[in-house]
Formats: C-alpha cells, structure tokens, sequence
C-alpha cells in the first residue's frame, strides 16, 4: 500500500497531515494484527512531540501512541471506541486526534512518505 | 586470539518454511521461530483463525511439543510415580490429561498421557519445558523397568480443530488431490489419504492410521501416524502425528488445507491457540501453573488423583488439602472498558493488591475482555466485583464462572 505524501510520518509509525490530524500508518495496522481498543485523550489535552498520548491494542498486545509534535487535542476520534477495526481497514483514513500544532516547525523534522517506507524496508530486514 | 560468539539457537519446526512462504507472522516462542498468526490477506488473522476454529476448522503447528515414551514391563509403575493422574485407568488407546509435579505439589509441566500399548506411554509435553520434563522423567523413573525415550524431533504434529475437524478428516480418508507447491518446500507427490476411522475415535482417545503419499495411482511413500482426539482449544479436534521430515511434512500441511477447503479450514498462529485455550480455561505453563503454583491452587483437583499409590509430590499435596489455599485461579470479566493483561495487578474494591493475572485478552468469540486471575479464596465468589490495574488506571471486573466458553453438545 503506497504511504499518501499529504503528510508526514514518525519511525514510531504515526502520520500527521499539516492541519494537525494524527492516526497510525498501515505498517503499523498490520503489525498489531486485530485492533480491538483504542484509548485517545480528552480534547484539550496537551500532548507533547515524542511522549505518549494513548494507547492502541490489538488481541496480542498493546501499544503506546506516540505525538509526532506538541499540541493541543481538538477532537478524539469517537467511531475507534466502538469499531476499532476501522483501523486494520483503512489505517490512513481512520484517524485518532485532531491537534492544534504548537510549533509547526517541529513538523520539518519528521519524515516524508518516502523516507518512512525506506525506513520500513529497512526494518524489516532487522 | 579468536571469540566464538555464543548465539542462540532459534529453533525450528519442520513447517517453517511453509508458514514463511504463507507469510506468516513469526515470533519467538520459548526459542521457537513459530507462527502468531497468518496474513489477513488469505482470511486470516488472530480473530479470524479463533472464528474458523469456532466455527468450521483450523489447523496448527505444534511440532513444538515434546513427546517422550515410557515402553517397558513397569512403564506404569513409572507414569503413576511421576504424574498425579491415574494411569491405571487407561484402556489401550486411551489418553488422560495429567501433570508432572515436583515434591513441592507444584507443576514440573501438564502432559497428555497416551497408552499406546500394553506397557507403552507417550506422554505429551510443553514446548518449553521439553528438556526440563525430560531430564525430571529420566531421572525420576530410574527405579523402574521401562526404557525412557525423547521422541521431541521426531515428529511433526498438526492439530485440526473445530467442529468441522472430523468431516475435513474424513475427507482426506477418502484422499485428497493436493496443490502443487515449490519443490525446493514440499514433496512433489500428487495425492494425500491417512487411513483411520476418524469419526469413531473418542474424545481423549488414540488410533493409528495409514498415511499414503501418491502420485498418480502409484503409492510414493507409507507410514504409520498416530492420530489422536485431542486438542488445546476447546473444541473437538484431532492432533496427528507424522514423521518430522520437511518435504513430507510440508506435504501433509498442503494436503490438509486442500482436503477442508470446502470447510472453509485456515491456518491457525500461536495468537489463536492462545485465546482459544483461554476461553476454554485451559491452563498454560508459566501462566496459570509453574513450579510456585500448586495443583489445588490452579483448580486441577479432578486430575489429581490422591487415592492412587504413591506420587511424587503427593505428600506435599495432602498437607497442603489441610492448610487450605491462600490463592486460587478465578475467571474474569470486564465490566468496564480495558483489557486486562498478563501480569497486572488486582486490586479489591479499597484498592488493596490481592492478586495477578495469568493470562488476559480480549476473548474473539465470545466478544468480551476476559481474563483468569489469581485471587485470595475469600474473593472467589462468582459475582465478587473487582478491580484490574491497567496503566495506572483501576477497572472495574467481575469474577464469573468458568470455562468461559463450553462447546455445544452435539445434537
């Protein structure tokens, strides 16, 4: 599945488009396998480029959600809490926040499309 | 001056290239490379494989399992010193679930007992246990006159589960026309049967069947398998035994998708297995039993049979009946939103620590979070609210009665 270049992506495995929507790439989606929960902060909640802000599990595991800059949450996506499986179907669709971007700049140092499916092939081969 | 670097040994079933070549997602379990689960994109995936095997029929790879044989004038004699089942019981083709214990009344490992002969046993063992429980047999039945034999790598053993497991059998009675595959992964023989009255074996019982291998009308290859009416997801279901070669064990795999196709068969991961058994309440090493868990405190008091001669780990266990247990196994359900896992805290409802659980996941059919958690005996009680520490936050949970999910009886 080719990664859309309308956005820009984490080695943790999140996108984010310029106006501040976040959710998880495709790579991430299969490899979690099931997503069955997913845990999203409250709108007006600060969150800060690196550190968690949810949590997304699958029927094996859990994963922490990564923010790809500091912002504040505008809106938590409702639809995941009762079909998280939106996630495995459309992962670059299916988003988690929408955020108002502190610093826009903090988004220069994420990666392209490009370069966060080099990044993908490369770990696969660890 | 040279430094051999000491790198560990991954180590694999003779199915690993063919869960590879299915693109299979592999994990390290207990130092097997082995399959969690297969890719959605030929309709699996941990949900859909538990679904299938609810449903109609999958198939795993358990060639990680051990086998050791006990063959000799007092192989009983043996198998009643080591394991807390009775043995005697056991008809000729019959199999009982059992465990190995140590003086302590705690578990070395659970094992399937199969009398295979007059004074033959095979017991079934877990996969990462396998030396441990060898080398504990071995030097636990040194007394007796019986032979003491670890068949581990001998054999490649497939479990077909399901309701639909015996009809997919059935068919491969009757032979079945397999795929072709790369011949550099699989035998390139045309035709598969395995000869056996499936349908007339009993639950917990073993036959032999014939296993041919042809291409065209002409027989390649004929060996003996052992085919038995068991299984680790509560479900009716059959493990077979074959000879642990790639290219016949490839064969056979490919021979059993193709013969339930019509069924609708997937392969099936670990991840499957795993939240299959759990649904079922069956126990898992290192989980709900290991050796600092006792066979009273893991509820396996039915398996236990303490009116039979002596046992290892008996007299531990009779002092133990007395003292009475200060934790025991519990089934539970979450009543708020959260997924209890592995290792989290219980808390009661003052937020007190009482207890762990074992093993936890959401539960694919029964459409609940469930969990099986050690608690003080004192909040046992089906309907005792609870509480799961999951990231710092206190969920509420509620201990239900257990196996969380029982086949239908067939009608």
């Amino acid at each position: 599945m080719p990664y859309p270049t309308d956005r820009k992506y984490t080695k943790e495995h999140e996108w984010i488009t310029p106006d501040g929507t976040i959710g998880i790439t495709n790579h991430a989606q299969d490899s979690l396998g099931d997503i069955v929960f997913v845990e999203l902060p409250k709108v007006g909640t600060e969150i800060a480029a690196g550190k968690p802000f949810g949590t997304v599990e699958s029927v094996k595991a859990v994963s922490d959600l990564y923010a790809p800059v500091s912002g504040t949450v505008t809106a938590a996506n409702e639809v995941l809490a009762t079909a998280p499986e939106q996630v495995n179907k459309d992962a670059h669709r299916a988003w988690m926040v929408k955020i108002k971007v502190k610093d826009p700049a903090e988004m220069n140092a994420l990666l392209s499309a490009a370069d966060y499916e080099k990044f993908v092939s490369e770990e696969a081969e660890h | 001056m040279s430094v051999v670097e000491a790198t560990p040994i991954v180590r694999k079933t003779a199915l690993n290239a063919v869960h590879r070549q299915m693109g299979a997602k592999m994990v390290d379990f207990n130092g097997w490379d082995m399959p969690v689960e297969y890719p959605a994109s030929i309709g699996c995936g941990i949900v859909a494989e538990h679904l299938a095997v609810r449903t109609g029929v999958g198939i795993f790879d358990v060639s990680h399992m051990g086998d050791i044989r006990l063959a000799g004038p007092e192989a009983l004699a043996a198998v009643q010193h080591i394991s807390m089942n009775d043995a005697s019981r056991l008809a000729i083709g019959q199999a009982q679930y059992s465990a190995l214990l140590y003086p302590q009344g705690t578990f070395v490992d659970d094992v399937i007992v199969h009398r295979l002969g007059e004074d033959e046993y095979l017991l079934v063992i877990n996969a990462g246990t396998r030396e441990k429980d060898f080398n504990w047999v071995r030097d636990n039945t040194r007394q007796f006159n019986c032979a003491v034999e670890n068949l581990s790598d001998d054999f490649t053993q497939i479990a077909i589960q399901g309701p639909k497991a015996v009809d997919l059998m059935e068919k491969l009675n009757a032979g079945v026309d397999v795929p072709f595959r790369d011949p550099n992964v699989r035998a390139p023989f045309q035709k598969l049967a395995i000869r056996a009255d499936f349908r007339s074996v009993k639950f917990y019982w073993v036959t032999h069947g014939i296993m041919l291998c042809m291409t065209g009308n002409v027989r390649r290859y004929d060996q003996n398998v052992l085919v038995a009416r068991t299984g680790y997801t509560a479900e009716d279901g059959f493990e077979i035994y074959v000879p642990a070669d790639e290219w016949i064990s490839a064969f056979v795999w490919d021979g059993l998708l193709a013969a339930g196709k019509e069924f609708g068969v997937v392969p099936c991961g670990l991840g499957a297995r795993n939240t299959l058994r759990l649904e079922g309440k069956l126990p898992l090493y290192g989980h709900e039993i290991s050796d600092t868990i006792n066979v009273w405190e893991a509820g396996l008091d039915r398996f236990c049979k303490m009116e039979k001669p002596d046992f290892i780990g008996r007299e531990a266990l009779e002092k133990a009946k007395t003292e009475g247990v200060k934790k025991t196994l519990v089934g539970l359900e979450m009543i708020d939103r959260g997924i209890a896992r592995d290792g989290y805290k219980i808390l009661d409802e003052a937020g007190r620590e009482i207890g762990y659980v074992t093993s936890g996941s959401p539960a694919p059919f029964l459409k609940k979070n469930i969990a099986l958690a050690y608690v003080p005996p004192s909040q046992a009680a089906v309907g005792t609210t609870v509480r799961v520490e999951i990231r710092g936050q206190s969920v509420k949970a509620q201990v239900v009665p257990t196996p969380f999910y029982r086949r239908p009886k067939k009608t």
